[in-house]
């Protein structure tokens, strides 16, 4: 652009709130103010870091089983030994990292994306947070007594009272409360935050497509958690007080735990995984430098799936008494939530199509997550297929699958979310080859891992056994199986150095290092207590690019960014 | 890659059999779900194929340029809808296929001419009624099977012949297995066979097979049972009828034999007064 003196103006790259640091004698101790803190931006921080943590202790769960798996015969663990770690690790994955994360990415950015100063109701958010604690210390504390062997899905009679009469199955059913009170409180205070506190010019049409993820996660958990709290209650008072729910020496059935359980379990794999979906969604038009293609297409995608969640639950339940006509109408139901789902991948792909990708560390999880989410959506359909799902359920197959979806689908989307808000987060930028070989690593780890378990489930290998005898033709695929794993922790290790090292020496991000579309990226790096001094009027569903237009406009100067323009190959 | 996996999709009923479809050829319906998986799995690939092609060829295409600049699209009504209508489509063809070959799945033929050992009524019942029953029952952590129509009433009285982890059955004769457990939830699943039915402690459940070909086929329990899980495994070995009605005899003759002698001694034991 030649610069020919423009009419002389003050230039201001980007606009800045003035008073982003306000010197106050320090009253308290670090310390106690986290522990006191009510800051949406704080909780999310503490909730990040916590979960990261389960997340290491559920990875190490994982490479435990997968070392005893590696070859036949192995006597590393026992039956017992397994079965608790299986619990654990099952358990920790799903109540203790990737629900309660999506939540600390919630309460770190649905704030600051709709423009507001904090949540809905402060105090309610910590708690949500201190109850989370809680519930994994309860869980954790039966490493030194007795952990649940039960499987996280705990199917009675194997957890009723006679089958399992350790504590450890009390502690999972209080683990169950805790987080579940500490996921309702946090989507009553999602929903009120998101209905009533967005900026002014934010129509339901302009919402960020992560706050609508977040929106209708906070949905599903309202519907869904009530269901398991009730289920659980009844497990106790089966185990304790004489009932007979799920008893079928007492005409109890253990079918129904399996309904109940399920119409909780179902609909919080989409609690896991639209979060997820939502970071994909806002990724992705950053580094195409596109709008997100159709919109309201993959908003209401959400939604659909999301109600289609909730009528899906015995597809889990194939192999249980169930009539021909249940399974026929589960069948179609989880067919149909396909749809929506393939919506999404179309455009998403549409959205980096003719763009200019700029190919940085988060946009590469990106674009794997798509890839390996397409093959878990793929897997899904022969697991919808009933007659297909009576050789598939129950065998390595599954655990193939949901690990495609979950693992490969949420943990990349929120190693994308990672990489892509870590700038904001921390006021530094991630180390970028670092991060894409800490990518290509967990690539190649996971499908390693992954990829070959779908073949073991074909020839015929159950899930949740401890061992296998030789000449079954499992010996190999396991044992590529678990050097993948390892090969995947070393990926995982990769981005923790990542961030440990970015934290003191990483540059310094400015605040809007990627030049983002939503209004987080209008506050410095990291945010001030209050986020926003003056917010800013809405006008389109990527706010932040019209203030740059607009400043762009007023001052004839382009706009620069916290440095992300060495990523883009120009 | 895309070669790779063509490749892989043409060989696949020799060489990767197990590898990339289920495990079949013990019984009709194991083979009827192998071909129905086989028919999900190549639209799969196809539509696999084409969104991870696309997703490959925009990532190197549209990667930033120096001049380049993004096309500001916003969204296309008529592409949108029609990739929803396609996918819903490929859908309903797998639901027609589905409910096409489910019959033959759930739904037992009649036993080779000739093989037909005993009969009874219970469901499901090849078209002619005539069946091999057999109970099936699930404990912590073996099989047990229990040999003959009327197995379900009563295991003991009714003295019929039993085996445990191993069990016998006749080829060609459409057998029919009343799945029970007495303790917690069993799965039982021999892979060639067919499919997995759960043995849930309070529910009787069934599944059938209709063994084409004499052999030993293996199967494990499938639902996670206690701390032994993993030895819970079953054996069926197929074998001519004759043979079948052969050993029926035998293992009748053992437990009567292996039953009197402990009447016996429980006689000798209750006269001395030793119990």
């Amino acid at each position: 652009m030649a610069v020919t003196a423009p009419p002389v103006r003050p230039v201001r790259p980007v606009p800045q709130v003035i008073t982003d640091t306000v010197v106050k004698p320090r009253q308290t101790k670090r310390w106690v103010e986290w522990v006191t803190t009510t800051d949406h931006k704080k909780i999310g921080i503490m909730y990040l870091v916590l979960t990261f943590v389960f997340f290491l202790l559920g990875g190490i769960e994982a490479l435990l089983m997968r070392v005893q798996l590696s070859v036949p015969n192995s006597t590393f663990l026992t039956g017992e030994r397994y079965n608790e770690l299986l619990t654990m690790h099952g358990t920790t994955m799903i109540f203790l990292f990737v629900v309660p994360i999506m939540a600390g990415f919630g309460n770190y950015f649905v704030p600051l994306m709709i423009g507001a100063r904090d949540m809905a109701f402060p105090r309610l958010n910590a708690m949500s947070f201190w109850l989370l604690l809680f519930g994994g210390i309860v869980f954790y504390c039966t490493l030194f007594f007795n952990p649940p062997e039960a499987g996280w899905w705990s199917y009675p009679p194997l957890s009723s009272i006679q089958f399992s009469p350790s504590g450890g199955q009390d502690a999972w059913i209080f683990l169950i409360h805790l987080t579940g009170i500490s996921s309702l409180l946090g989507a009553v205070n999602f929903y009120a935050t998101i209905a009533n506190m967005r900026a002014p010019g934010m129509s339901w049409g302009r919402l960020p497509l992560f706050v609508w993820a977040i929106l209708v996660y906070a949905i599903l958990l309202i519907i869904a958690i009530p269901v398991v709290a009730a289920a659980v209650t009844m497990m106790l008072t089966d185990r304790h007080f004489g009932t007979h729910f799920f008893d079928p020496t007492a005409h109890g059935a253990p079918v129904l735990w399996q309904h109940l359980f399920w119409f909780f379990g179902h609909p919080e794999v989409y609690i896991m995984i639209l979060p997820g979906f939502g970071m994909i969604s806002e990724v992705i038009p950053v580094f195409s430098r596109k709008p997100i293609f159709g919109y309201k297409a993959i908003a209401a995608a959400t939604v659909v799936i999301a109600f289609l969640a909730t009528l899906v639950w015995a597809h889990h339940m194939f192999a249980s008494p169930l009539p021909i006509v249940v399974m026929g109408f589960f069948m179609l139901s989880s067919f149909l939530i396909g749809v929506p789902t393939g919506v999404k991948i179309f455009n998403w792909i549409s959205t980096l199509w003719r763009g200019s990708l700029m190919m940085t560390t988060s946009l590469y999880f990106a674009i794997g997550f798509i890839a390996i989410f397409t093959i878990g959506g793929i897997t899904g359909i022969f697991l919808a297929t009933f007659p297909v799902d009576w050789q598939l359920t129950d065998t390595y197959f599954v655990v193939a699958h949901f690990h495609y979806v979950l693992m490969g689908g949420a943990v990349f989307s929120i190693m994308a979310g990672l990489y892509y808000w870590f700038p904001k987060i921390t006021g530094r930028m991630l180390n970028e080859p670092l991060g894409k070989l800490s990518f290509w690593v967990m690539f190649i780890g996971f499908n390693m891992t992954f990829f070959v378990q779908h073949a073991l489930g074909l020839s015929g290998m159950p899930r949740r056994i401890y061992t296998y005898g030789p000449g079954l033709g499992w010996s190999t695929y396991n044992l590529i199986s678990t050097i993948g794993s390892f090969i995947l922790g070393v990926g995982i290790l990769l981005t923790i150095i990542n961030v440990a090292r970015s934290l003191r020496v990483g540059k310094i991000a400015g605040p809007d290092p990627w030049k983002g579309n939503t209004l987080e990226w209008f506050t410095p790096s990291p945010p001030p207590p209050n986020n926003f001094d003056v917010i800013p009027r809405v006008r389109s569903v990527e706010p932040m690019r019209d203030i740059r237009r607009q400043v762009e406009r007023e001052t004839g100067v382009t706009q620069k960014t916290g440095g992300s323009e060495r990523f883009a190959r120009v | 890659m895309a070669s790779a996996v063509a490749v892989a999709l043409l060989l696949a009923p020799a060489a990767f059999a197990n590898f990339i479809t289920p495990k079949a050829g013990g019984s009709p319906n194991a083979n009827k779900i192998d071909s129905l998986y086989k028919i999900i799995l190549y639209i799969a690939a196809v539509v696999f194929m084409i969104v991870v092609g696309t997703l490959v060829y925009s990532m190197f295409k549209f990667r930033a340029k120096k001049g380049a600049v993004a096309a500001q699209i916003h969204g296309n009504t008529r592409l949108e809808v029609s990739w929803t209508v396609a996918a819903a489509l490929i859908l309903v063809a797998i639901t027609v296929v589905t409910f096409v070959k489910l019959g033959g799945i759930i739904n037992p033929p009649n036993s080779n001419p000739g093989v037909v050992l005993s009969a009874s009524t219970t469901q499901p019942t090849p078209p002619n009624g005539k069946q091999v029953t057999i109970c099936v029952q699930g404990r912590q952590y073996i099989w047990r099977y229990t040999y003959g129509s009327g197995c379900l009433n009563n295991y003991f009285t009714n003295k019929l012949p039993y085996s445990y982890q191993e069990m016998e059955a006749p080829a060609g004769a459409t057998v029919v297995l009343d799945i029970q457990s007495t303790d917690v939830i069993h799965s039982w699943w021999v892979p060639s066979l067919g499919g997995k039915v759960d043995a849930v402690p309070g529910y009787t459940t069934y599944t059938w097979f209709k063994a084409l070909h004499p052999g030993l086929f293996h199967g494990q329990c499938a639902q996670l049972c206690g701390r032994n899980h993993a030895a819970m495994t079953a054996l069926v070995n197929v074998v001519p009828p004759a043979q079948y009605q052969a050993w029926l005899n035998q293992q009748q003759r053992l437990i009567t034999q292996a039953n009197d002698r402990v009447g016996a001694l429980r006689q000798y034991l209750t006269q001395s007064g030793q119990l």
